[in-house]
């Protein structure tokens, strides 16, 4: 086989959105943690929450692997009898967002005009005022919301925390020519749609 | 306690409900599952269930092991012999952490078990109660699928679910935790249900044409194809279907150590085992087929040598039913995902008849230099001292191939599935991706217990022997006709080959000492005997044989003596050494 572009990308490490849906069951997060530990790979940023569906969880796990890994660990994360479909995107494919809580010091917030001028420019709003601090929140890319760290750092900002990445995938509809590229290399076509997932009578419950 | 399931009148009627315990309603389950056996061990949280099992006698046999490992590995010999899946019970704490290593030895050898722990109460979890162990996450990595029951009413789908997924799909082994509070409650139990859908776990993927039909053409146009398969034959039940693939493509194959018997030893187109100590032909020719079918394995590195020396010329073709196992290791050029019962018929309709008599004269090329180089010598050596194969040799005249062997892992483990005679399937049982010194001797008091009419042969190594022997108590105490051949070479002999081959010699802490094996069977009321002459080894193989139940033979053999061939570490199977 002759190096293409596509093999070398292939090769190359980079930023990767893994979606998993999953029943609703204690235990599925440590079984999809040790096959990322398993193999030393560390998780970015990881965030689950119920989906639109009922029972069902979705997971966004964020790492930094070539596309060869993360096709290996894809498929051993659907193996596990409880999860029901597995997603891997890179950053092209995928609307993500982080969300960004700060806490200041009222007083300066109040004093200084320029803090004001700050925050409007990185699109923060205020999430609650108290006497002595206020807290902002803020939405955007990793890059974003550090950044506002940085401007903020001058002013007593006392506590700050950030959340996993959540995504969107873009070509999401239905199963989109995206994912029939990847099916070409996985084994059948799909028999999980949502409208499925819906009937209570197809679902085991314990 | 006998439990009637009345059905009811009309469908509008409620069921009828009978107030059990869930330890009744599990006993009763896994009775409804064909479980006639099981394996296991009593201990503080697992006594509600034990007390049940009291009633239940005549419908389960419990064989009492000696450690949990064992009745861990027992249930594989018994899945493995019979192909049914192995029940296991242990206790919380102790009782489940030592059922780690036949879990993990099951998960990787894709053995079908349903193992039942015992747990503290609900109540107590988390609190360091008295033998209370985190068993769910430590198990995770080593199971297919586990979970904890807190509820009795839980336990009849969870059972019916745990043995739908150990034994669907890619098998494995499955571990349900159960608090003794739920053992113990009293729940309205309405019968049991088998499960055959859970809608987040596909066992079998769909079959693809458009994938049957490329490997088909590939098949058609190759001038050198050549087969290599694994367990997954056996465990897809799928030997006819593969036998008649085999033969109408008339493509040589080579089996790995787990598909070994697949296909009888002496078929015309079985040209050995694959791998590290393998035969010379099947890896030497890896490297010069044009089509690789690889049918039901997972290219394992002992299998493959070093990955990119492996096969690098040949078109792949991967007939596999786990997803995961496409291109993990090997990149295929046709993946064919599904169940090997279903894709190999398919496969074999768009096949053209072939012989394939050139290359298969290849084979048979090799077979000759290794024959003459090295076989000859291991199997018929007519003086020095005794080799383990010469044992396997005499062995396979006696039994004719239609014993089951057993085998612990070491030197002797790869002189016995090199050389042990199959003539049909599930006739070989042994630890193949973990490689667990100890499996042998539980192995085969379940592979015993599933397959009666059989004779088996646990053939051991001194040092996988003591890891274990306390199974003969469990062999005395229910008279499983087990014949036990310990290879002695009063060695770890296969760690002492790699120090003489690669580490200069430097034998660091393999030399070994045993107790006298036979008085120690003795013990047991196992009756023994040591060979160490040439001349008394067949009479003492037939005595073995003969004796009614089981039967204790150690055999004295060379002492410093290597398995060969080898694909040393690191390099490709086409280097393989004869010497």
């Amino acid at each position: 086989m002759s190096n293409s572009p596509d093999i070398e990308l292939a090769n190359a490490k980079q930023e990767f959105t893994i979606t998993v849906y999953t029943e609703n069951q204690i235990g599925i997060l440590n079984r999809i943690a040790i096959i990322f530990s398993r193999r030393k790979i560390n998780i970015e940023s990881l965030n689950v929450s119920p989906s639109e569906i009922e029972h069902i969880h979705r997971f966004n796990i964020l790492i930094t692997e070539t596309e060869e890994v993360v096709r290996k660990l894809a498929k051993q994360i659907e193996k596990q009898v409880e999860v029901l479909k597995v997603y891997h995107n890179t950053n092209e494919d995928i609307i993500w967002q982080e969300m960004a809580l700060y806490k200041l010091p009222t007083d300066i917030v109040a004093e200084k005009v320029l803090v004001e001028r700050l925050l409007r420019e990185n699109g923060a709003r205020v999430v609650v005022i108290r006497k002595d601090y206020t807290v902002f929140e803020a939405t955007g890319h990793r890059s974003e919301t550090d950044k506002l760290i940085e401007v903020l750092q001058p002013y007593g900002l006392i506590e700050f925390v950030r959340s996993a990445r959540v995504a969107i995938i873009k070509d999401s509809e239905g199963f989109n020519s995206k994912l029939r590229d990847f099916e070409r290399l996985e084994p059948g076509k799909e028999v999980i749609e949502n409208e499925f997932l819906d009937q209570e009578k197809n679902v085991f419950t314990m | 306690m006998e439990i009637v399931q009345e059905q009811p009148a009309t469908l509008t009627e409620p069921k009828k409900t009978i107030q059990v315990t869930g330890s009744v309603a599990l006993l009763e389950g896994l009775i409804a599952e064909g479980t006639e056996t099981i394996f296991g061990y009593p201990g503080g949280a697992i006594m509600p269930i034990y007390d049940a099992i009291y009633d239940y006698k005549e419908k389960l046999n419990h064989i009492l092991v000696r450690h949990e490992q064992c009745a861990a590995h027992a249930a594989q010999g018994f899945a493995r012999a019979s192909g049914k899946v192995g029940v296991v019970f242990a206790t919380s704490g102790p009782g489940a952490t030592n059922l780690i290593t036949g879990l993990a030895d099951a998960q990787i050898d894709s053995t079908p078990l349903v193992c039942i722990t015992g747990q503290v109460f609900a109540a107590l979890l988390g609190t360091d109660a008295f033998q209370e162990t985190d068993v769910i996450n430590i198990s995770a990595p080593v199971t297919k699928w586990n979970y904890q029951v807190t509820d009795a009413s839980e336990i009849p789908a969870v059972l019916a679910k745990a043995f739908y997924i150990a034994r669907s799909g890619r098998p494995g082994p499955v571990l349900i935790d159960i608090t003794k509070n739920a053992q113990m409650q009293l729940f309205d139990y309405e019968g049991y249900t088998p499960c055959n859908h859970i809608r987040s776990y596909r066992p079998k993927p769909i079959v693809r044409n458009e994938y049957i039909e490329q490997a088909a053409a590939l098949i058609n146009s190759a001038q050198k194809p050549f087969i290599l398969f694994g367990q997954g034959v056996l465990l897809g039940n799928a030997e006819q279907e593969f036998k008649a693939f085999v033969e109408k493509s008339g493509i040589p194959a080579a089996w790995t150590i787990l598909g070994a018997g697949a296909i009888p030893t002496d078929h015309p187109l079985n040209v050995g085992m694959l791998g590290m100590h393998g035969n010379y032909g099947p890896n030497v020719q890896t490297n010069s087929c044009d089509v690789l079918i690889a049918i039901g394995m997972r290219f394992d590195d002992r299998v493959t040598g070093r990955l990119d020396k492996y096969a690098k010329q040949a078109k792949v073709v991967h007939l596999d039913i786990d997803p995961a196992e496409i291109d993990k290791n090997v990149k295929a050029d046709v993946p064919v995902w599904g169940d090997c019962k279903e894709t190999l018929p398919l496969l074999t309709s768009l096949i053209t008849e072939k012989t394939h008599e050139t290359w298969l004269a290849e084979f048979k090329a090799f077979e000759k230099i290794e024959q003459e180089e090295l076989i000859q010598k291991e199997l018929n050596p007519q003086r020095g001292e005794l080799t383990m194969g010469e044992v396997i040799n005499q062995l396979n005249i006696l039994t004719k191939g239609e014993a089951i062997i057993v085998s612990d892992v070491g030197q002797h483990q790869m002189v016995a599935c090199r050389y042990g005679k199959l003539n049909t399937t599930r006739l070989s049982v042994t630890s193949g991706g973990l490689g667990t010194m100890g499996f042998g001797l539980p192995a085969a008091i379940g592979a015993k217990l599933g397959a009666p009419n059989r004779t088996v042969i646990a053939v051991i190594g001194d040092g996988g022997f003591q890891m274990t022997l306390q199974e003969l108590g469990t062999i005395m105490q229910f008279g499983v006709d087990v014949k036990i051949l310990i290879l002695n070479n009063q060695f770890l002999g296969m760690v002492r080959q790699w120090q003489q081959l690669f580490n200069e010699k430097r034998y660091s802490f393999v030399d070994i000492t045993s107790p006298d094996f036979v008085k120690l069977a003795d013990s047991y009321s196992i009756k023994g005997k040591r060979v160490t002459e040439r001349e008394n080894l067949v009479g003492s193989l037939e005595e073995m044989l003969n004796n009614p139940g089981s039967f204790l033979l150690e055999v004295m053999v060379a002492k410093e003596h290597n398995v060969f061939p080898m694909v040393p570490q690191g390099c490709s199977v086409s280097e393989i050494r004869l010497k």
